[in-house]
């Protein structure tokens, strides 16, 4: 497919300022705060014609140098705005294989919409959601079409790990031709995209048309398998693998070491998120594993990971659900949209407070959180102006459930069980240069969360498909 | 795929299921645990390695029916299929020669405590197991483990068979009658192992307990395995599930079992495989 030259003119420009930025409907916010379906309903052709219909086709697209993945913005833009909507989905694909993932959990706002030329003087226009609506449209009209492998190259890759740096590294070798097997250690692949983000913001569906997308491909995967437990690095690639991939996450959680911490009703995110998506608590007693509902729920921190949990308690029950933050609402790293939609929700921002101590009931059941109240200090080494406690200012939030959702560690499994491979004094998996994600050891790659500590579902996505390139360059000179 | 090969009823609220899963029965090291998922809609849930058979590929659990996952166990018949077996998993027992090792085990604990008292065995250790259940039906294991320890002392809450009386009351007599005692192993209820702990404290014997908190992935990711050892918390899944029973927090760990009282509850009502 070549990318076709749009026409540009100054009555073209003048006539498209006039359509302003199309709004995706949405469950409304009394509603959808007791359910767990998707909140934004997604465009209709109509408005994905308008909105497509705004894109100046620049010359020199700003759009694209925001983008992880250099998607040709423009380029699918232009296909839609021809109604050529599958074309559009497959144009993506080229460099994107998870379009209706990203155009949910991109954070558009401060890559390929925040360069956008529009943005400038007004509103830019809507990448995400276009590049949500002819994805949806390509499942939704049975149009994907599966490529047909290529011949055999006889070589056989190993992918720890099923988070999009696993899927992509596997979607792309196995079109090279290798032999892919996804070891994934949890009874259900998809990583994050499976157990962290829930269903309101990402429907578990399309994950699982993804990976069916991947075997329906060839690729096997292999679920229950903990590589380090089972079997290790040097297992596979003495039982025949050419070569591995490890795109295991940063999945292990991080308490506060505050007293109390470990009453009843006091959850890392992890095990939150986990319980509600991965083994479907929220659908309990239809699934067997059980979460707490408070009623009145503290979530610490303020990144995608806190919105998620503060809207996952609201949906469960919960009367009062604060986020809990240290510093202002301007620090917080949640995407713009998280934080707007957990504010509709009725999710409350208790902003410059720190908790510093548990209070639990004769049962261990945690009854109150002590926190104190913060003020910005001077800026610190990242010029952030860092939080200071005020003396004094201590006061106790009454509280029956906790979410800890202040960041996440790297799993140590697989870098203590594999002898020489390199890690950083944080645990993460040190590689020769992002271009190629090789390692310490031959054979072996990573990307994804596991070597930058975590990022975003598309930075985890461009790391793998340098690191697949370099890897078939690998595996086409290896004898 | 993780074939059930046979399940047998050992007494009223207690089986032994052989489990089809050649690589876990080659890697897997005593003090080390499975996790088992019945169905797809089920619970992830950790049961301990017994024992396994490298030739035949199989791994032996014993586990007690408590709640839903193992009532459904419990009906599962061989020939069918689990949903998910996930292993080995948690660092294996600390092995060598110590010397003389009691192993006390309690209850459905015994079956924990076998693969630890054959290990230790193993490795040249006197071994001096002490096993007790609150009556003679509901004992396992005696035959298995007169085979393999030293000199095994029974004990019954009701006098039914061997000693009337706790296992604590029978590690406190050992003791007490100059055995010289290195080390010892307490795995049972965590009353149990709390109370054993308390006899061997004033000694300064090194007690190993095996805790048994809720688990999730029981791979490191979630946390919900925390338990509190020598004032710092561990993650029993990864760290344990052995621990230095003199540095644990016991009432922690039985407030944190307690958790999900009412959720279990329910979902036992709501189970259908005894239908
Ligand atoms: C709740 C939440 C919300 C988020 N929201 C967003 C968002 O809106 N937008 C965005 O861009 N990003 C978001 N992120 C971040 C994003 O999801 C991650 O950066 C991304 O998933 C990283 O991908 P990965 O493939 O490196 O790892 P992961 O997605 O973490 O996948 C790693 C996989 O490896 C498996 N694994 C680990 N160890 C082993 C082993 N030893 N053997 C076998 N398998 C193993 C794990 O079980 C897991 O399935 C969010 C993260 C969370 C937790
Ligand atoms: C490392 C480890 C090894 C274990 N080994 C054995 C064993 O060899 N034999 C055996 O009979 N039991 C063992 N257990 C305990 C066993 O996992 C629980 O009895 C089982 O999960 C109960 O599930 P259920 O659905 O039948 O009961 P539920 O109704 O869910 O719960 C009943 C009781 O079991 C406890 N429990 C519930 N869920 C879990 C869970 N996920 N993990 C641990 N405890 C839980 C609860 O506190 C409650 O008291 C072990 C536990 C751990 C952590
Ligand atoms: S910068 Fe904006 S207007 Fe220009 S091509 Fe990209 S999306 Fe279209
Ligand atoms: S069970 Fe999740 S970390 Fe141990």
């Amino acid at each position: 497919m070549k990318r076709r030259k749009p026409e540009r003119g100054a009555d073209v420009m003048s006539k498209k300022e006039k359509i302003p930025r199309q709004n995706m409907p949405e469950q409304d916010p009394m509603v959808r705060s007791k359910n767990f379906d998707e909140v934004p309903l997604g465009y209709t052709e109509e408005q994905a014609l308008l909105e497509a219909g705004r894109c100046l086709q620049c010359k020199k697209p700003q759009c694209i140098e925001g983008c992880p993945v250099d998607v040709d913005i423009p380029g699918f833009i232009k296909l839609i705005t021809e109604k050529d909507f599958t074309g559009a989905a497959r144009w993506i694909k080229g460099t994107n294989s998870l379009p209706a993932v990203c155009g949910r959990v991109c954070p558009q706002e401060s890559q390929c919409e925040s360069l956008c030329i529009l943005g400038k003087k007004g509103e830019p226009v809507a990448v995400g959601r276009l590049e949500r609506f002819v994805a949806d449209y390509e499942r939704n009209t049975g149009a994907v079409q599966v490529p047909e492998t290529p011949a055999p190259s006889g070589k056989r890759v190993a992918v720890v790990g099923s988070g999009p740096a696993g899927l992509t590294v596997a979607g792309d070798l196995v079109k090279c031709g290798h032999k892919v097997t996804i070891f994934e250690g949890l009874h259900k692949a998809g990583g994050v995209l499976i157990y962290g983000i829930p269903e309101f913001r990402l429907p578990k569906d399309i994950v699982d048309a993804e990976i069916s997308y991947l075997e329906k491909m060839g690729v096997e995967v292999v679920t229950n398998a903990v590589i380090g437990r089972g079997k290790t690095v040097d297992d596979l690639l003495n039982d025949g693998f050419d070569a591995v991939f490890l795109g295991v996450g940063a999945g292990a959680p991080v308490f506060m070491n505050i007293p109390g911490e470990n009453l009843s009703g006091i959850y890392s995110a992890n095990e939150y998120l986990t319980r509600s998506n991965l083994m479907k608590a929220y659908r309990f007693p239809e699934y067997d594993t059980p979460i707490a509902r408070g009623k009145n729920v503290a979530v610490l921190g303020a990144g995608n990971v806190t919105m998620d949990s503060a809207r996952t308690a609201l949906r469960l029950g919960a009367e009062n659900v604060s986020v809990v933050y240290r510093r202002t609402e301007v620090e917080m790293p949640a995407r713009a949209e998280e934080v707007h939609h957990a504010k509709q929700e009725g999710v409350q921002f208790k902003l410059l407070t720190n908790p510093v101590e548990y209070i639990g009931d004769e049962n261990g059941w945690v009854t109150g959180m002590k926190c104190i109240q913060m003020e910005l200090g001077e800026p610190d080494a990242s010029g952030r102006r860092s939080p200071v406690p005020i003396k004094g200012s201590e006061f106790v939030l009454d509280v029956d459930m906790v979410v800890v959702a202040i960041g996440t560690n790297a799993n140590p499994v697989v870098p203590v069980t594999t002898p020489g491979l390199e890690t950083n004094k944080w645990g993460y998996i040190v590689v020769a240069d992002g271009e190629t994600g090789r390692t310490s050891r031959e054979g072996v790659y990573a990307g994804g969360d596991i070597v930058t500590g975590s990022a975003t579902v598309i930075l985890a996505m461009g790391a793998a498909k340098k690191a697949a390139k370099a890897m078939d360059e690998y595996l086409k000179n290896k004898k | 795929m993780n074939r059930i090969v046979n399940n047998t009823q050992l007494s009223e609220n207690v089986f032994r299921m052989i489990i089809n899963a050649p690589l876990i029965a080659a890697k897997r090291k005593a003090g080390q645990f499975v996790v088992i998922m019945t169905e797809e809609k089920g619970e992830r849930v950790p049961l301990t390695i017994v024992d396994s058979d490298i030739d035949a590929g199989t791994v032996t659990i014993i586990f007690q029916v408590v709640g839903k996952t193992t009532m459904c166990l419990a009906a599962m018949k061989e020939g069918e299929d689990l949903f998910a077996v996930l292993g080995p998993l948690g660092t294996p027992t600390e092995m060598e020669n110590f010397g003389t090792a009691v192993v006390v085990g309690g209850g459905v604990g015994i079956g924990v405590a076998y693969p630890i008292i054959k290990a230790l065995k193993e490795a040249g250790n006197k071994v001096i197991a002490i096993i007790g259940a609150r009556t003679k039906d509901i004992l396992i294991l005696e035959d298995e483990i007169q085979k393999t320890c030293d000199k095994l002392i029974v004990s019954t809450d009701d006098g039914s068979h061997g000693v009337h009386g706790f296992v604590t009351n029978v590690l406190q007599d050992l003791i007490d009658s100059g055995e010289v005692v290195n080390r010892v192993y307490a795995i049972g209820p965590v009353i149990m192992m709390k109370f054993l702990c308390e006899v061997t404290r004033p000694y300064k014997i090194k007690t190993i307990v095996s805790l048994n908190p809720i688990m999730v992935d029981a791979t490191g990711m979630c946390g919900a395995c925390r338990v509190a050892v020598g004032g710092e918390t561990k993650f029993a899944c990864v760290d344990g599930p052995e621990f230095d029973g003199h540095g644990v927090d016991f009432d922690l760990l039985m407030n944190r079992l307690r958790m999900y009282n009412d959720e279990e509850e329910e979902a036992r009502k709501g189970c259908r495989c005894h239908e």
